[in-house]
């Protein structure tokens, strides 16, 4: 399997440099994809495109298929777990007018630059349950209010504490605004159980993390960064408060210096070493801090709690990956009817008993049974149907760097957060300036 | 070597000479032709396209229904012009001035660990084998592991901070960061320099140690008037092959820092940049501006320092050469 996936990887790699290389004659193809969601035509075996299978679970879904399908077989195609790889493996097979990849699992970011530039097909809205789905997990998949993709998975932010410490200190809810967070880890480090440890830590490395806790943190103050109709509105005094609760974490020391290096892992780490106090972080980190393997030193003694924000409860970035079918791909109508079964309702509970993944389908987050089964359910539902969308930008891999060069200054002192948040707002509306 | 001394030493007459070297040539041409073939290909090809791609752009605006413009446009020489201009030139000057700096400051650091390398290596006696290979295992390594590796080392709370008994966060922009790359890299390929060294020790006859120990030179002057100028060929090829690899670093900045940082910010990270975001064309521009640089820097190398360094090798073991550099040993040591 990965021998195959390597090759093939290899080989559209190749072709796209050539192609590439001499696209300068193949101009006026480009318009063939234009009578949407009609043509989804064609059967034969598929291909799913996606990224690392660490769960080993996606192999077990695709065999129940192919025992129901054997004329329309599905292969699973393994791509690097990096998200940029995946990227622009997917980018580079469109570039190549490739049929080797069918359906592509997207992150949510992508939607739009992939719709836009015509590289996933768009997909017929009744013939999927679209009132099931939490409303800002579909909303991800469409492009100017169009389906593109089909979500499989989703994904908020939350807030872990250390109930421990808490208790140790004689408080007994988890806070819901900033100055609460940080009055509490004043009371926590007076305790001989709490000395010393620091309080709060997110994903604050300049890379996709850091845009996602950078537009939480503006969200959560009541600012922007691109609003509904997506024109950027960032350079507020709003924006400027949810920034400086950063910026300030760092210079007043309530976030360690070290938190700047941090992405998931590494934050990770420090929450299981017990070397912090409230943690900003994915739904993942849950089983696996709870793991009493002897690999985490806070097993049972955190829990999870909505993100808080400025003057209440804070705002999730949305993040969560969907299915799209490959413009390029031959044999679309199958690859429709694999979505279908791919991402019912089922599989989504399966893919959350097996692979800790968040359901996209509100009942699932509802249901009693699971609940007692994934405590953080509730709250995960909660911080996902309050959660803000990064921004719909067809360029954004221009706009979230952008995003990461304002905030980055202004954490490392280079820059200050109002000429961050300046620069920031001109780039934008540099980058969607043709949008 | 030993064809071009043995043909030499065969007296022909000059018309039977001239058609076995027609013969030969023609030979030559067949057996070459293959090799020939693929590097066109694979060397040729690329060339030429990546030059043709930097003459245009693609669309990055979308049209009233939300699509991209599809198509390349011509755009003359728009993306050479963009490169030096505004913030996007600030951001290319930085990343030239971080790749040279890289190369200099890199080179200069392998260069003398790689040849104490070599002289170890070559003067060991016993666990020869043993030291050897251990010094070539961070050349064996991947790159990319290798970066993975020193990322662990340079974290926050990594081996690096524990030793020197204080938190630098070496993968925040900065130099911190630059001293970083520069040690990863030593590390890694300081090797490869003792490796190309030791070849061109071992070379280098013993009796002519033999002669100036007699005549009463020191280990420094042994050192500086027979090893330096009797290794210099092979340690050049050597510094060249790390020069053109260092202008066009990637791997390590890019897994050991992260993207995006500008104090470790290549030329061929900013390539990359441009062609990650579906900018072929500009991205293109890029490679061929590297692609200059480290030719023009190659040509200056090999005309400054070493002139043509293969051709040097040859004459190197011819009797005159050798003569000429006993005479040179003598003349130092009077």
């Amino acid at each position: 399997m990965k021998r195959t996936s390597l090759a093939v990887g290899a080989f559209t790699a190749a072709a796209a440099l050539v192609l590439s290389a001499c696209g300068g004659d193949s101009s006026d193809e480009g318009s063939s994809g234009e009578t949407s969601a009609a043509a989804l035509e064609g059967t034969g075996p598929i291909t799913l495109v996606q990224g690392k299978d660490v769960s080993g679970f996606i192999q077990e879904i695709l065999d129940e298929w192919n025992a129901d399908h054997p004329d329309e077989e599905a292969r699973l195609i393994e791509l690097p777990e990096s998200a940029d790889a995946q990227r622009q493996q997917m980018i580079q097979n469109a570039q190549a007018q490739s049929d080797a990849y069918d359906v592509l699992v997207v992150d949510n970011v992508w939607t739009a630059e992939f719709a836009a530039n015509r590289y996933i097909d768009e997909l017929p809205q009744d013939e999927f349950p679209m009132d099931e789905f939490l409303e800002p997990v579909i909303n991800s998949a469409k492009y100017l209010d169009k389906l593109y993709a089909v979500p499989n998975s989703s994904d908020g932010g939350m807030l872990y504490y250390r109930t421990d410490l808490l208790e140790a200190a004689g408080i007994d809810a988890p806070p819901t605004t900033w100055a609460e967070m940080i009055d509490d880890c004043e009371k926590i480090n007076a305790t001989p159980e709490g000395e010393g440890i620091p309080c709060y830590a997110g994903q604050f490395e300049k890379y996709e993390g850091l845009t996602v806790n950078f537009s939480e943190a503006v969200n959560s103050a009541g600012g922007v960064v691109t609003d509904d109709s997506g024109t950027p509105n960032v350079n507020t005094p709003e924006a400027k408060e949810g920034l400086d609760f950063l910026v300030n974490g760092f210079t007043e020391g309530y976030i360690p210096k070290e938190a700047i290096t941090y992405k998931e892992e590494e934050g990770r780490r420090a929450f299981q070493e017990g070397r912090l106090i409230f943690h900003r972080q994915w739904p993942y980190q849950y089983n696996l801090a709870n793991a009493d393997d002897g690999s985490s030193e806070v097993a049972g003694k955190f829990e999870v709690a909505p993100l808080p924000g400025l003057n209440g409860p804070g705002v999730s970035s949305l993040g969560g990956h969907a299915l799209g079918i490959s413009s390029y791909s031959k044999n679309k109508a199958s690859a429709l009817e694999f979505i279908k079964f791919y991402t019912s309702k089922e599989n989504s509970q399966k893919y959350l008993e097996l692979a800790s993944q968040a359901p996209v389908y509100t009942s699932i987050y509802d249901d009693p049974e699971l609940q007692k089964e994934f405590p953080y359910l509730p709250v995960l539902k909660e911080s996902i149907l309050t959660a803000v969308p990064r921004p719909k930008v067809v360029r954004y891999g221009d706009a979230t760097l952008a995003i990461q060069d304002a905030a980055y200054g202004a954490l490392t002192g280079s820059l200050t957060s109002e000429e961050a948040l300046a620069q920031l707002q001109t780039k934008l509306e540099e980058l969607t300036a043709g949008q | 070597m030993a064809v071009v001394e043995a043909s030499s030493k065969k007296p022909k007459t000059t018309k039977s000479r001239h058609a076995a070297t027609v013969a030969e040539e023609k030979l030559a041409t067949k057996l070459l032709a293959p090799t020939m073939l693929v590097l066109i290909i694979v060397i040729g090809y690329p060339i030429l396209a990546g030059i043709y791609q930097s003459f245009f752009t693609q669309s990055q605006g979308v049209d009233e229904s939300g699509f991209v413009v599809e198509g390349d446009q011509f755009a003359g020489l728009e993306n050479y012009t963009a490169i030096f201009s505004g913030d996007v030139g600030d951001r290319f000057w930085n990343a030239f001035y971080v790749t040279t700096f890289f190369t200099v400051v890199c080179i200069v650091i392998e260069t003398v660990i790689g040849v104490a390398m070599a002289l170890i290596m070559n003067k060991a006696l016993r666990a020869r084998g043993i030291i050897r290979a251990s010094i070539l295992v961070p050349w064996a390594i991947p790159t990319v592991v290798s970066a993975l590796l020193w990322r662990w080392i340079f974290d926050a709370n990594g081996i690096a901070n524990s030793l020197i008994g204080q938190q630098i966060l070496w993968s925040t922009d900065g130099w911190q960061a630059k001293v970083a790359v520069i040690v990863a890299d030593t590390w890694k390929t300081a090797p490869f320099i003792g490796l190309l060294t030791l070849a061109g020790l071992q070379i280098i006859p013993e009796d002519i140690y033999e002669a100036a120990r007699i005549d009463g030179a020191s280990a420094l002057q042994q050192f500086r008037q027979i090893t330096l100028p009797l290794v210099k060929p092979a340690l050049l090829i050597a510094i060249l092959f790390r020069m053109l690899d260092t202008l066009r670093m990637f791997d390590l900045p890019f897994v050991l820092v992260g993207p995006g940082k500008p104090s470790v910010e290549t030329l061929s990270i900013l390539a990359w940049f441009e062609n990650f975001n579906s900018r072929f064309g500009p991205a293109a521009a890029y490679a061929v501006i590297l692609f200059f640089y480290v030719m023009i820097a190659a040509y200056a190398f090999v005309k400054l320092l070493g002139a043509d360094v293969i051709g040097e090798a040859r004459e190197q073991t011819g009797p005159k050469k050798r003569r000429g550099l006993m005479a040179r040993v003598r003349g130092a040591d009077s």
